[in-house]
């Protein structure tokens, strides 16, 4: 019988910064005391009296600093405390874990608003060549780190906007442009991080056009 | 409110401390419907009481009642929100199958109350109130917390329910006859193992890492593994019951190399598998496998020792059979950011 696995174990690190780079939305950089898998999670206290939320690594494996992207739960018992932190301020996270990794095959990426994190971390640690990215958002300011996709991933970079009019995009729903594109390969996995709502609706249009389930991989919010 | 929760407020209102266990007395034992029924306590202490407290029961407002006997009850949760819970007599027994979310975010592939996504977590009020407001509820023996939502991503009101539920100055339920149903959140479930002694069940289905990603995302997060190795590390005693519910999918999770990796991972382990049919959900690749298939898997399962048992499909025909409760056609239009 192979032994208990031991409890998270969580490290004091520093905050070097937090920005708000959307209404309510905020990425904060850290101290990264440990190497990750890009696609990770890892826990998030303000104090060891505390219960930890998850949240995925939004930077890249080969960088200095770790960040993570979220936006404010007013009623959530961490996220309005994060969205305060300063420079120097002091949080708690855990060693990385989870198996929502990249792999070298083609693959499209789905997310929706902060659901982007796991990608952008893929994307900045790479292989992203055969990969394509589809974001969506309510409008233009909720389409984070798209200059970035833009500049790197070019048409394979798609973000659709569910209510705000772009000019270089999507205008609709997400589903709705799964639904009308023509070339779903049922070779690719198609990996999806947003909320439930999100992953279960593309989950079954995926399938409905004749995905495999197989080829598709999850994330979820909790 | 647990009784310590009931001791602040007896002492926020500047009553005598003994109050708050005539509180608990009413409200559990006694099953009041009012506050002026508190009948031994002041009459200004009751006035105190109902300017700032109500008792929050909250009767169905609609029930179905299946071809087997199985009732489905929905209860409104507040803001126009509602669950499901269903009673499940039986000749020897009548279980209450509730629910502790509105919705829910795991996102398992066979599951109906995924696909209305997530709404609130329910209070252990709004938890409690579906037994305390169930016409059967003297005929009750059993409750299994399998309805809608996952128990484990909603700790604190989960784990409080269970505390009025069996403690004496509660409901004074035996913690055997109470059943926790989850998919392996591993921080509230060693939390649940920990602090309560009611039964466990693990939403298993498969096995194999890749296969069962494949079927519940939280395998990304706490692989099923190191879920058993969790439990695995509790003492579990004589009494407590650990099982692992298997829907069997056709040609998915129910071949022979399934019954060996089965094996393999339970090696050892005190606990029993529930092998459930399949009851499809709109839009799923999924089908169920073969009753004579389910009945092979189980012989295969138990000939290597592992107690297994097919579980009766229950409530079909109303949509209360297991993975079918839910509320989605009685949400309003909400915006979505996608």
């Amino acid at each position: 019988m192979k032994p208990a696995k031991p409890n998270l174990v969580f490290s004091t690190v520093h905050l070097s910064a937090n920005v708000e780079i959307a209404p309510n939305v905020h990425l904060l950089r850290m101290d990264k005391p440990f190497a990750f898998k890009a696609g990770q999670v890892i826990g998030i206290r303000l104090d060891a009296g505390q219960p930890h939320r998850l949240y995925s690594i939004a930077s890249g494996e080969q960088e200095d600093k770790l960040e993570v992207l979220f936006d404010i739960n007013p009623e959530g018992l961490l996220t309005p405390s994060l969205a305060k932190l300063r420079p120097g301020d002091a949080l708690e996270i855990s060693t990385p874990f989870g198996f929502f990794l990249n792999s070298p095959g083609p693959a499209c990426w789905i997310a929706t608003g902060t659901g982007i994190a796991p990608f952008r971390s893929m994307f900045r640690t790479g292989p992203y060549e055969n990969k394509t990215l589809i974001h969506g958002a309510r409008n233009a300011r909720m389409f984070f780190f798209q200059d970035d996709f833009q500049s790197v991933l070019g048409q394979y970079y798609i973000r659709c906007s569910s209510r705000g009019v772009i000019s270089d995009g999507y205008n609709g729903r997400l589903t709705q442009y799964l639904s009308e594109k023509k070339d779903l390969s049922p070779e690719t996995t198609y990996m999806l991080c947003g909320n439930a709502e999100m992953v279960v609706e593309v989950r079954d249009l995926l399938i409905s056009r004749g995905i495999p389930f197989g080829q598709i991989r999850a994330e979820i919010y909790f | 409110m647990t009784l310590t929760q009931l001791q602040e407020v007896v002492k926020t209102l500047e009553m005598p401390a003994y109050t708050a266990r005539q509180l608990a007395e009413w409200l559990y034992h006694k099953d009041v419907e009012h506050i002026a029924g508190m009948t031994n306590l002041s009459l200004a202490n009751r006035n105190r009481l109902e300017t700032t407290y109500e008792l929050g029961l909250t009767p169905h407002s609609k029930v179905q009642e299946s071809s087997d006997g199985t009732r489905k009850y929905l209860f409104p949760a507040g803001n126009g929100l509602y669950v499901e819970a269903a009673y499940i007599p039986e000749k020897t027994r009548s279980t209450l199958c509730l629910s502790t979310q509105v919705g829910c975010k795991m996102g398992c592939l066979f599951c109906m109350t995924g696909k209305q996504g997530f709404q609130k977590n329910l209070s252990a009020g709004q938890i409690l109130n579906q037994i305390r407001s169930l016409p059967e509820k003297a005929q009750l023996t059993n409750i299994v917390y399998m309805g809608m939502g996952e128990p484990f991503d909603n700790p604190d009101a989960v784990m409080q329910s269970l505390e009025i539920l069996t403690s004496a100055w509660g409901f004074a339920w035996s913690p055997r006859r109470i059943t926790v149903s989850t998919i392996g959140i591993l921080p509230s479930m060693e939390r649940f193992l920990k602090e309560s002694d009611c039964h466990l069940a693990v939403s298993l289905h498969s096995p194999f890492d890749d296969e069962r990603r494949q079927l519940m995302p939280v395998q990304h997060i706490y692989p099923i593994d190191e879920v058993i190795r969790c439990i695995r590390s509790f003492d579990m005693g004589r009494q407590r019951r650990v099982s692992f519910e298997y829907i069997m999918f056709e040609g998915v999770n129910d071949t022979p190399r399934h019954v060996n990796a089965l094996s393999r991972l339970l090696h050892g382990l005190r606990c029993r598998i529930n092998l459930m049919r399949f009851h499809p959900v709109p839009g799923t690749p999924l089908r169920g496998s073969a009753d004579d298939v389910i009945t092979s898997f189980a012989e295969s399962l138990n000939r290597k020792g592992i107690r297994t048992t097919i579980r009766a499909s229950r409530g079909q025909d109303i949509d209360a059979a297991c993975g079918l409760l839910s509320t989605r056609t009685l949400l309003k239009d909400r915006s979505k950011e996608y």
